[in-house]
């Protein structure tokens, strides 16, 4: 199946996903008009600075029904609301062990990344932060339903962003 | 996502050399266009700032991220600089080129540009004593070195306003006044955008935009009425004339060459050196069957309006006009000039040739011109297309054969002869109602627009609706490919205007220059406004600028607001970042100027919008 993937070493730190997915999520889908609805469309993409390797990545956290990372969590810091509709994330039993990001698809480019790089944690805090701010919205990444190609990767002038099978990136 | 031809230009001609720089693997404005999509938003709202090297700093249009630039500027702060940054650009480039008519035209005085000469005595003179110099005993040089010198100072004057503005009608200068954008210098004014706009100067939307106001009026009652005058005076007050235009004047058996940019000074002289019979023999020995002089863009309005000198098509038609493989020399000048014609003359046998000090362009042949050798660098241009003429390769030529006449000239002077000497039988018509108003339409091609929908449909409506158009730049060039510059033309007008450019012989729009030339348009309202005893605000008259693209239309836009005239903008200035700005934009200014701006993308709507407008000031002045 096709989803959104992240290629990081090409970000620009543009912010052209987060706009784009704002306005793909507005009533007008238009930027113009889309700026002055009430309330303001929210975007389900955030561009999140990595002080440490010196790069920003867009994360986006799809909230998936039979979430991977839900399952291999240990200490139960990502859990699953009841109706398996949004992903939350409790700093506190968090232990930074990083193997969410290891069997989240969209992620695993930017794991191995991390890997070769040699920095975990500041990541995965951005990551997670994502994810607590949408659980909070209640909102979460729907791949731009009833479009054929997510905004944000349609958007993305170098991209970073891309929409492929997953085991095709 | 491929947008078909017929979707790119309602131009038959353009359509059919698209498709022929489709089928050669060509690219052009409209790939390019496509290649951008989609467009940044911080840019397309005016919300990014990169006055300071602590940014690029950005605001998030929907309230989650940013809301401040580092400095602490918000949004209105920054899409207030971003927008006067335009302004100073646009009336810089309009100002810069009236300094160089002056400096020609002082050369010229002083005997040092002898190629040039005085053309119009009468406006020189009525010039002179407008700038309060004495005629008497002088002969005409002197009186030219005098006016050059009091013009130049115009520039960079330090004490008192600009001349030009006493033109205005009296009531308006007062507005300006109280308001405090009567503008001073003309490069003063642009300075000081720069200066507000330094980081830690200016930061109040309100104060920022009236300054874009006064720079704005420096450019269209000083810079472009500068250049305006002292051009005719040079190479003469246009008068009506017939030509013909688009691509199909390209010639099969003539050494083509096309002016492009804005500037006359050079294009005169080409003009002139392409009848020069040593030339023209070099041309027969080439095998050609003589020198077709083409023009492009604003260059070519000069040259049609002064010369009947054909036009090729508008700023989006340059390309165009390279890809017919026709074109034995694309020479060019200053601005809207697309730096993409380096690469694309090399498809083709084509020289570019780039004449101006202050442009260069990837891939060009330099041929540097200045004032004293003035025929000399025109004569080698002209030259190096005839010799080129043997190079041109039969299998990649296709010329359109579509081409239109039209009728164009009409300065504010050919207009008040056609009426007579006096605005009143206009005036009359549009009292007694057979001319609803006065539509000024102006302004660029834009690739986001379909090239001239926005303009051709939008002068139809008008016209349609009693509504006489004065038009210059590139809308003048699109109208004249629909026909719609001819005085049959006004079969297409209602009953009222059609009968008024019948008994007058004129068409229902009239093409009045280039885009310095909206200087005319001042000029002829103003006339018509202190004939009425009212102000420009007070005329049933409204603007458009239906495919604006160029810093220059925002400068133009500022100025002809501030004149008093509505105006609709066809596409989107990068002001919707700020809700303040806009509102001030769209309708405050109505309290500040009595006038605003408005933007439609519709051109029919915006035709409805001018309407509105001009009907509500028919009935302010009591005319039904």
């Amino acid at each position: 199946m096709k989803d959104l993937m992240i290629r990081p070493e090409r970000c620009m730190g543009c912010r052209s996903c987060e706009t784009a997915c704002a306005i793909a999520h507005s009533e007008s889908k238009s930027l113009f008009l889309a700026i002055g609805e009430k309330p303001a469309p929210k975007k389900r993409i955030n561009l999140e600075p990595v002080p440490d390797l010196g790069v920003s990545l867009p994360i986006t956290c799809r909230h998936c029904k039979d979430a991977p990372c839900v399952s291999v969590c240990p200490t139960k810091a990502i859990y699953q609301d009841e109706n398996a509709s949004m992903i939350s994330y409790d700093p506190n039993l968090c232990v930074d062990c990083w193997t969410c990001s290891t069997v989240c698809s969209r992620f695993t480019p930017l794991y191995h990344m991390i890997l070769v790089m040699g920095c975990w944690t500041s990541s995965m805090n951005h990551n997670r932060k994502v994810i607590s701010r949408q659980a909070e919205a209640g909102i979460k990444c729907d791949l731009c339903e009833g479009r054929d190609m997510p905004a944000c990767v349609e958007a993305c002038p170098t991209h970073a962003l891309v929409f492929a099978e997953v085991n095709e990136v | 996502m491929k947008t078909e031809i017929d979707e790119k230009s309602i131009d038959l001609a353009s359509q059919k050399i698209l498709q022929k720089a489709e089928e050669e693997g060509i690219e052009t404005a409209w790939d390019r266009y496509e290649k951008q999509l989609p467009q940044c938003s911080f840019g397309q709202l005016g919300v990014c700032c990169r006055n300071c090297n602590m940014g690029p700093c950005r605001i998030d249009p929907f309230g989650e991220g940013a809301q401040k630039g580092i400095c602490g500027a918000t949004a209105d702060i920054i899409v207030a600089r971003n927008f006067l940054r335009m302004i100073a650009a646009g009336a810089a480039a309009h100002s810069d080129h009236a300094r160089d008519a002056v400096l020609t035209f002082k050369k010229m005085s002083e005997g040092e540009a002898g190629s040039y000469r005085i053309k119009d005595e009468a406006k020189l003179l009525s010039l002179a004593s407008e700038y309060g110099i004495p005629s008497d005993g002088k002969s005409l040089e002197e009186i030219a070195a005098n006016l050059a010198d009091v013009l130049l100072q115009e520039f960079g004057k330090q004490d008192g306003h600009l001349q030009c503005t006493k033109r205005v009608p009296k009531s308006r200068l007062k507005l300006w006044a109280e308001l405090g954008i009567e503008p001073r210098g003309i490069d003063r004014e642009i300075v000081e955008c720069m200066h507000r706009t330094h980081i830690g100067v200016d930061n109040d939307a309100v104060h920022i935009l009236l300054q874009g106001l006064r720079t704005g009026i420096s450019d269209g009652w000083g810079g472009s009425m500068i250049a305006t005058d002292v051009q005719d005076i040079l190479f003469g007050t246009p008068q009506p004339r017939k030509s013909t235009v688009n691509l199909g004047v390209l010639s099969r058996d003539k050494v083509n060459v096309i002016v492009h940019g804005h500037e006359p000074i050079l294009s005169e002289m080409i003009v002139e050196a392409a009848e020069d019979p040593e030339l023209l023999k070099l041309a027969e020995e080439k095998g050609a069957a003589g020198i077709n002089v083409i023009g492009i863009c604003c260059t070519g309005n000069e040259t049609l309006m002064r010369h009947g000198i054909p036009i090729a098509g508008n700023f989006l038609q340059q390309e165009l006009a390279v890809i017919t493989g026709a074109v034995e020399a694309m020479v060019v000048d200053v601005q809207c000039i697309m730096p993409s014609l380096g690469e694309l003359t090399g498809c083709y046998h084509t020289k570019f040739i780039s004449t101006s000090p202050k442009a260069d362009f990837p891939n060009t042949v330099r041929m540097e011109f200045h004032e004293d050798r003035a025929y000399e660098t025109a004569k080698e241009i002209v030259r190096t297309a005839v010799e080129n003429f043997p190079n041109r390769i039969p299998e990649k030529v296709t010329i359109p054969e579509e081409k239109q006449e039209c009728m164009a000239g009409f300065s504010a002077e050919a207009i008040l002869n056609a009426l007579g000497g006096s605005p009143d039988p206009l005036i009359e018509a549009i009292t007694g109602g057979a001319v609803r108003g006065i539509g000024a339409v102006v302004g660029c091609n834009n690739v986001k627009i379909k090239h001239n929908y926005g303009h051709v449909n939008l002068v139809k409506e008008l016209i349609k609706n009693n509504v006489l158009v004065v038009t210059t730049g590139c809308n003048a060039i699109a109208c004249a490919e629909a026909g719609l510059l001819l005085p049959e033309a006004s079969e297409m007008a209602g009953d009222g205007l059609k009968a008024v450019c019948k008994a007058l012989g004129i068409p229902p729009v009239l093409h009045m220059g280039s885009c310095v030339d909206i200087s005319r348009i001042l000029v002829l309202a103003s006339a018509i406004a202190n004939r009425l005893g009212v102000d420009i605000s007070d005329l049933p008259a409204a603007g458009a600028a239906p495919e604006w693209m160029s810093e220059k239309a925002v400068s133009i836009g500022a100025y002809v607001v501030s004149s008093g005239v509505f105006t609709v903008l066809g596409t989107i200035p990068a002001v919707l970042g700020s809700q303040a700005v806009t509102s001030l934009l769209t309708g405050g200014l109505n309290d500040v100027v009595r006038a605003s701006f408005a933007v439609e993308p519709d051109p029919l709507k915006a035709a409805d919008l001018m309407l509105e407008h001009i009907d509500e000031k028919r009935k302010a002045l009591g005319l039904n």
